[in-house]
């Protein structure tokens, strides 16, 4: 997990949450405008990033099983993961 | 709390305390200006993008309906489930987002001069130019199927007026009718909305006409979410549905309104309601400013959707070939961000940074069915957008029934979200 946060962290924090602001531009689509839902789909915003991380982690694995997340976590790196879930957290 | 947590705390801290300015370089964008045509899934995403990401640009957004009445959800209006209303949505909420809304036709460009001409007269200049056109229907490519045609055998494809005329005129039709709906060939918008169609208005049919037939003629031998369609059919509606592959009757040759009549290679059908879901291609915007190709779909680059044919301009929506990307309202929105960060780069003088794409769809089988198709897209070796291999797939078959009341209700909030994030 540490690894994995000193590694999106490699790049400039700009260009980073552009990034993150580029790759959790879909998941407004289900979840609501910057992850604050409307609706039935459960809200994302403000998530702290490590829980993101877990979950979207577990997704993929299959710990979890959700309906559409699993197929969805699975098109997403470690380093991708660590910036969607830095995105949500700044959207406290 | 350990050493290690404290730390990482720390560094998130750190990174997030800056607050979400992007990293591009502000003064070379300030003064910009985009055009953006077509206040759709793809144009008003963008739109709304660019705003938010990069305030000192300029956005012009020129669409010619008050109102945007969406394809997604429209299948319920026909099988009498959800009002008109509940699927259109003013423009008010994209002015807001400080958007420039003028409710105008775009009728031709000039990418050298960077202006762009209105069907009332005025003109929008730009430094870059985004077009979202949609599709347009294809009314030379079927023998009696022209506009007139369609007030008697509605398309419904695209959302608002032709809705109602098929809700009408399936509420008019006596208990015994047949109601034929008529699939054209890929590629075309929404792929799997003819089977969900198809199930709404047989679930229509089995509550208020249940001696009632529905064909669904296809130009296909399989398609999008098949083997859930037609498990959820057998379940849900039993010989009711029929479900008619391009090997069996062919393809669709002609039409006859005053008749009812659809005549394809191998066989006739008379409905006494037909929905004839036509070829399309690229609206008509795209082939005055020259965007359009052969097929009649328009090229772009898969990470800043510029036209491949004209410079300064860039596509976006269903009117595109997108690789693996399907022409949907999800992938259209996806499109449209990624887009405005390309813009962004562009007109700060970088190269964009490679997109990711996401496409969820769901389709109802019943009011309490929903299945799903979800993948993840990204600009793959080929130089084309593909689906990232292990990744995606559809809803597991032979799915417990709160399997499918899950995806129901999650359908229901997909378009709450969706909606609420493009035009809210």
């Amino acid at each position: 997990m540490l690894g994995l946060v000193l590694t999106s962290l490699a790049l400039p924090a700009g260009a980073e949450l552009a990034r993150g602001d580029m790759l959790a531009g879909s998941c407004a689509a289900c979840h609501g405008p910057e992850g604050r839902s409307p609706g039935e789909i459960p809200a994302i915003a403000g998530i702290a990033p490590e829980d993101m991380a877990r979950l979207l982690g577990a997704y993929r694995s299959g710990a979890l099983e959700g309906t559409v997340m699993n197929r969805i976590a699975r098109g997403f790196t470690d380093d991708e993961i660590a910036a969607i879930a830095a995105h949500f957290a700044a959207l406290r | 709390m350990t050493a290690t947590e404290l730390t990482r705390r720390r560094l998130i801290g750190t990174a997030l305390a800056a607050p979400l300015v992007l990293g591009r370089p502000a003064a070379a964008a300030s003064g910009a200006r985009v055009a953006v045509v077509g206040a759709g899934f793809a144009g008003a995403s963008c739109a709304r993008a660019l705003r938010r990401i990069a305030p000192e640009i300029a956005v012009t957004l020129i669409e010619p309906e008050a109102r945007i009445v969406t394809c997604p959800f429209s299948n319920l209006v026909i099988a009498g489930m959800a009002e008109i209303g509940s699927v259109s949505h003013g423009l008010d909420g994209l002015r807001a987002a400080g958007i420039e809304v003028i409710e105008d036709r775009a009728v031709g460009a000039d990418p050298a001069g960077r202006t762009l001409a209105l069907a009332g007269g005025g003109q929008v200049g730009f430094d870059r130019l985004v077009v979202a056109p949609g599709i347009d229907l294809r009314f030379d490519a079927i023998e009696g199927y022209d506009e007139a045609a369609s007030a008697i055998m509605p398309h419904a494809w695209k959302a608002g007026a032709q809705t109602l005329i098929l809700r009408d005129r399936l509420e008019a039709m006596p208990d015994g009718g047949t109601v034929a709906i008529v699939v054209p060939a890929n590629p075309y918008r929404c792929p799997p909305g003819p089977y969900e169609r198809a199930s709404l208005i047989a679930h229509y049919l089995k509550a208020r006409k249940p001696r009632s037939k529905l064909l669904v003629i296809d130009g296909k031998d399989s398609f999008s979410k098949q083997g859930l369609f037609l498990d959820g059919w057998a379940e849900l509606y039993g010989p009711l549905v029929e479900w008619i592959p391009v090997s069996q009757a062919g393809s669709l040759l002609a039409v006859d309104p005053a008749k009812g009549e659809i005549v394809t290679e191998f066989s006739r059908f008379v409905a006494d309601v037909a929905n004839i879901i036509p070829p399309q291609r690229a609206g008509a915007l795209a082939h005055t400013l020259g965007l359009a190709g052969e097929g009649g779909w328009c090229s772009v680059d898969p990470v800043s959707f510029e036209s491949i044919l004209v410079p300064g301009v860039h596509v976006l929506g269903d009117a595109i070939v997108a690789g693996a990307m399907p022409k949907s309202g999800f992938a259209a929105s996806s499109q449209g961000k990624a887009c405005a960060h390309a813009l962004v780069a562009l007109l700060g003088g970088q190269g964009p940074q490679a997109p990711s794409f996401i496409n969820t769809c769901y389709s109802l089988v019943g009011p309490e069915y929903g299945i799903s198709v979800a993948d993840v897209f990204r600009v793959g070796g080929s130089g084309k957008i593909e689906a990232v291999e292990g990744a995606g797939g559809t809803s597991p078959r032979g799915a417990a029934p709160e399997v499918r009341r899950d995806e129901a209700r999650y359908a229901r909030g997909w378009y709450a979200s969706i909606t609420t994030d493009i035009w809210g």
